[in-house]
C-alpha cells in the first residue's frame, strides 16, 4: 500500500510543479531497489508519452491536411475518427514481416531498433517542466546531439541491408541531407549556449524565467539573433526528421518510400514512430533553446499553469506548424536541398553567432537591437536576393546520360 | 509575374492560402465537396449502367422471363461472359406464341466490361443494364457468376431506374401486342366471314406474323 | 552520472564495455564485408564513448560519439560505397604483411601497458581529483588552448577547402560540342 501512496504523491508532485517529484515513491520503497525506480520513474513516463502523441499527431495530422485540402480526413474510426490511430496500430502489429531474400537480414532487422533508440535518448535531457527533466546533464545539448547524430547511421544501414537501389538512393539522401543540415542546427544551437554559458538544457530553460517586475518573459526567440536562430533551427529541424518539404529520402514519385522501402509490418512502424518521435525530440530542443522551455510567455501568466502544460502547449504549436508547412510545400530538389544548407543556412547561422556575440558584447540599449536587427537583416536580404534566385534557365546539359 | 522581393515571400503567402483552406472547410460547407458515400449518396445520371438484367414480366420471375434463349447476346459479348442453355421446354410469351427460354443464363460478372452490346443487341427488350454497383462479394468464383435468378428482375425494376427507356419500350411492346390481337380478332372475324360464306381453303396463309422488334 | 542507476559494481560494468569494444574491434577487422566491418566499427566507437561516460569524463564520450559515430563513421561509410566497396566481399582478410602487422600491434600494446602502469596517474592516490565539468574545458580551450585550437581549427578548414577544390574539378562541358 505504502507504494502506491509514494507513487500516487510523486505522480502530484510531478504534476504540480514541485521539487524532487521522485522522494516520495524512492522513500516508500527498500533502498536496494531505489536507483533502479528512480531509473523506471525517469524512462516510463516518456515512453507513455510521446508513443501515444505519435498516435494522436498521425491522427490529428491527417485530419489537418485533409482540412487543408478541403476534405474531412480519417473520420470512420472512433468519435470522429480519432481511434483510427488504434486501428493503425492493431493493423501493422498483425502484418506479415516482409524481409526480401537478398537483404542483409540482421542489419535488416537492427535498423529500426537502431533507429528508435537514440531517438529515444534525446528525450533524456530535454526539461519538461520545472522539476521534470528525466537527467540534468551538465552537457546535456552535446548529449542531444551526439545521440541524435546515430540515427544516421540507422537510416544508411535500414537503406543498405535492404539489397534494393531505392533504399540505397534513399539512404544516401538521407545521410547527406541530414549531415549537411546537422551543422545549421547545431550553429543555430550555438548562439544560445554562447549567450547562456552552459550546455545544460535545464539551464538554459531557466535563464529564460521571466523575472517578477518585467511584462514579458525573456526568451531568446524575443531577441534579433533570437528568431533568426530559431527560424533557421526549425528549418534545419525539419530538414533533419526528414519532413516535408525536405522528404525527399522518401520521395514516393522516383523512389518509393527510400530507406524503408523494404520494410512492412511493425518495422515501419517502428520508422515512423522514430521519425516522429525525432520531431517531437527537435521541438522540444528548439522550445527549449528558444521559446522559453517551460515558461510562460508573460510573466503574470506564470504561475497560473503548471510548467509542463506551457512546454507541451508550445510543443502542441509547433508539431501544428510543422504539419500546417507539410500541408502547403512542395518537396524541394536535391540542389535546392544542398543549395539552402550550404549557400544560406551556413552562412546565416554563422551570422547569428555573430549577432549573439554583438548582443553580449553591447550595452543594454536600443543600440544592440538597432545592430543585431540591420546585420541578421541585410544578411538575410542580401543573401536571399543574391543567393538563391540564382537560375539560369539554359540549354539543359546531360553530363552523365550521354 | 510577382517578383520575389523577400526570400520566404512565396512560403508565406502560400501559408496563408492554406490557412485560408484549413479555416474556410469549418466554416463554408460548400468547399468539402467530399460525398459522405455509404452515408450519403449523390442520384445516379439518367444513363448509369453497370450490369446487365434480365427483364421479367407479371409475378413470376421464371414464366415471366422475356429472354426467348435467342443466344445473340452471347454471340455478340465482346469478352464473352454470357453462357446460355436452351431449355427443351417452350414457353408462351407476352404475346401467348410460345417461344424457347432458357435453361440456363449465366454472366460473369469479374469478365462483363458493362458494354451495353448485349443490350442493343436484344431483339425482345429481355436484357438491359442494372444500376446497382455494390457487387461485391465473398466468394470470389461462384459468387461472381450470376445465374438466371439472381439476374431475373421486374419490369417495375426497370421501369424505377431508366423511366425514359422503359416506357418506351412498354409502350412499344403493348403497340405490338394491340396490333397482334386486333390482327388476330381480324383474323377470327374474317375466318368467320370466311366460314360463313365459303367453305374454308386447304391451306391457311393467315397464320399470326411473327412478333416485329 | 554519479554510478550507474543499477547496483551493479563498477568492475562489471568495465568488463562488458570492455569486452564490447574488443570484439567489435576485432569484428571489424575480421570480417569480409566492408559495410559490416564499417559498422562493427561503430559499435566500437560507441562501446568507447561508453566507457568514457562511464568513467566519468562527460565531454569525451560525448564528443567520441558525436564525431566518430556521426561523423567519421558516415564518411567512411560513404568512402566505402564511392569506391564500389559495398556489398562486395574482399578476397582473403588476411594481407601478405599480417605477420609484421600482429607483431606491431603487440609491441604497441605492451608500450602502452607499461606507460600506464608507470604513469602517476594509477600509482599515486591520484584516481579520486576533480572531474572536469564541460565548462572548465571550455575554458580551458578559449584561454590557455587557445592557439593550437584556433591551429587545429584552420588546418582542418584548409583541408576541406582543399578536398573541395580537388573534387570540383570536372571537366566542363565545352560549348562546340554536341552533346
Amino acid at each position: 500500500m505504502e507504494p502506491l501512496k509514494g507513487l500516487l504523491s510523486t505522480l502530484w508532485k510531478a504534476l504540480t510543479d514541485q521539487p524532487d517529484p521522485k522522494a516520495p515513491f524512492l522513500e516508500s520503497i527498500p533502498e536496494d531497489y531505489r536507483s533502479l525506480a528512480s531509473a523506471v520513474l525517469s524512462v516510463a513516463p516518456i515512453l507513455m508519452v510521446f508513443p501515444l502523441l505519435f498516435a494522436l499527431t498521425t491522427v490529428l495530422e491527417r485530419k489537418g491536411l485533409g482540412r487543408i485540402q478541403n476534405r474531412l480526413g480519417p473520420n470512420r474510426v472512433g468519435p470522429a475518427g480519432f481511434l483510427q490511430f488504434a486501428a493503425d496500430g492493431l493493423k501493422t502489429l498483425t502484418k506479415e514481416d516482409v524481409v526480401p531474400r537478398a537483404a542483409d537480414r540482421v542489419v535488416h532487422f537492427l535498423a529500426p531498433i537502431a533507429l528508435v533508440i537514440p531517438v529515444l535518448l534525446t528525450f533524456a535531457v530535454l526539461p519538461f517542466g520545472r522539476n521534470l527533466a528525466p537527467i540534468d546533464l551538465d552537457a546535456g545539448l552535446l548529449f542531444f546531439f551526439a545521440v541524435s547524430s546515430a540515427t544516421e547511421l540507422a537510416v544508411f544501414m535500414a537503406g543498405w541491408a535492404s539489397r534494393n537501389k531505392y533504399s540505397l538512393l534513399g539512404a544516401l539522401r538521407a545521410v547527406a541531407q541530414m549531415v549537411s543540415y546537422e551543422i545549421p542546427l547545431v550553429l543555430a544551437a550555438l548562439s544560445v549556449v554562447m549567450i547562456t554559458g552552459t550546455l545544460s538544457l535545464s539551464a538554459i530553460a531557466a535563464a529564460q524565467s521571466p523575472t517578477p517586475g518585467s511584462f514579458l518573459a525573456p526568451w531568446y526567440v524575443f531577441t534579433p539573433w533570437g528568431l533568426m536562430g530559431f527560424l533557421l533551427f526549425m528549418i534545419a529541424a525539419c530538414a533533419e526528421a526528414n519532413r516535408s518539404p525536405f522528404d525527399l529520402p522518401e520521395g514516393e514519385s522516383e523512389i518509393i518510400a527510400g530507406y524503408y522501402l523494404e520494410y512492412s509490418g511493425f518495422k515501419f512502424a517502428l520508422f515512423f514512430l522514430g521519425e516522429y518521435l525525432g520531431l517531437f525530440a527537435s521541438s522540444g530542443l528548439a522550445i527549449t533553446l528558444f521559446l522559453g522551455g517551460w515558461n510562460a510567455p508573460f510573466a503574470f501568466m506564470q504561475g497560473w499553469l503548471p510548467s509542463w502544460v506551457w512546454f507541451f502547449a508550445k510543443l502542441a504549436t509547433l508539431i501544428a506548424v510543422f504539419i500546417w508547412i507539410r500541408g502547403t510545400l512542395p518537396r524541394v530538389r536535391m540542389d535546392q536541398l544542398m543549395g539552402l544548407a550550404w549557400k544560406f543556412m551556413i552562412p546565416m547561422t554563422l551570422l547569428t553567432l555573430v549577432a549573439a556575440g554583438l548582443w553580449h558584447r553591447l550595452p543594454s540599449a536600443p543600440l544592440r537591437w538597432v545592430a543585431c536587427t540591420a546585420l541578421l537583416a541585410g544578411a538575410f536580404l542580401v543573401l536571399g536576393r543574391v543567393l538563391m534566385p540564382r537560375t539560369r534557365h539554359g540549354r539543359r546539359v546531360y553530363r552523365y546520360a550521354d | 509575374m510577382v517578383p520575389r522581393v523577400i526570400l520566404g515571400g512565396g512560403i508565406v503567402k502560400g501559408m496563408i492560402e492554406t490557412a485560408r483552406n484549413f479555416v474556410g472547410s469549418y466554416t463554408d460547407a460548400s468547399r468539402l465537396t467530399t460525398v459522405e458515400y455509404p452515408e450519403q449518396r449523390i442520384p445516379l445520371h439518367a444513363n448509369a449502367r453497370q450490369f446487365p438484367f434480365l427483364v421479367f414480366d407479371g409475378t413470376d420471375p421464371m414464366a415471366g422471363l422475356r429472354c426467348v434463349a435467342c443466344q445473340i447476346c452471347e454471340k455478340e459479348c465482346p469478352p464473352q461472359c454470357i453462357y446460355i442453355i436452351k431449355d427443351s421446354v417452350k414457353k408462351p410469351d407476352y404475346l401467348g406464341k410460345m417461344q424457347m427460354q432458357p435453361k440456363v443464363f449465366d454472366i460473369d460478372l469479374s469478365v462483363c466490361m458493362s458494354c451495353q452490346i448485349c443490350v442493343e443487341v436484344c431483339p425482345f427488350d429481355a436484357i438491359k443494364m442494372d444500376t446497382e454497383f455494390e457487387l461485391s462479394n465473398d466468394d470470389r468464383f461462384a459468387g461472381l457468376l450470376v445465374n438466371k435468378h439472381q439476374l431475373a428482375k421486374p419490369n417495375s425494376h426497370f421501369a424505377r431506374i431508366h423511366p425514359a427507356e422503359a416506357a418506351e419500350v412498354d409502350g412499344r411492346l403493348a403497340a405490338e401486342k394491340a396490333k397482334a390481337e386486333a390482327k388476330a380478332r381480324a383474323d377470327a372475324e374474317a375466318k368467320a366471314k370466311a366460314a360463313a360464306t365459303s367453305p374454308p381453303p386447304a391451306g391457311n396463309p393467315s397464320s399470326s406474323p411473327p412478333p416485329k422488334s | 552520472m554519479e554510478g550507474g542507476f543499477i547496483a551493479m559494481p563498477t568492475d562489471v560494468i568495465l568488463w562488458i564495455l570492455g569486452g564490447l569494444i574488443l570484439i567489435s574491434a576485432v569484428m571489424s577487422l575480421a570480417l569480409r564485408n566492408l559495410i559490416h566491418c564499417a559498422l562493427f566499427l561503430m559499435v566500437c566507437f560507441l562501446g568507447l564513448a561508453g566507457l568514457y561516460l562511464h568513467l566519468n569524463a562527460v565531454f569525451s564520450g560525448l564528443v567520441q560519439a558525436l564525431v566518430y559515430v556521426g561523423a567519421v563513421g558516415i564518411i567512411l561509410i560513404f568512402a566505402i560505397l564511392l569506391t564500389e566497396g559495398g556489398g562486395t566481399e574482399t578476397g582473403s582478410h588476411l594481407g601478405s604483411q599480417w605477420r609484421t602487422g600482429i607483431g606491431l600491434a603487440v609491441l604497441l600494446a605492451f608500450a602502452l601497458l607499461g606507460a600506464v602502469s608507470n604513469s602517476p596517474q594509477t600509482t599515486q592516490a591520484a584516481r579520486h581529483t576533480e572531474e572536469p565539468t564541460v565548462r572548465e574545458i571550455g575554458l580551458k580551450l578559449m584561454t590557455d588552448y587557445l592557439l593550437p585550437l584556433q591551429t587545429i581549427g584552420l588546418l582542418l578548414t584548409a583541408a576541406a577547402i582543399g578536398a573541395v577544390v580537388l573534387a570540383m574539378q570536372e571537366p566542363k562541358p565545352r560549348k562546340d560540342e554536341t552533346p
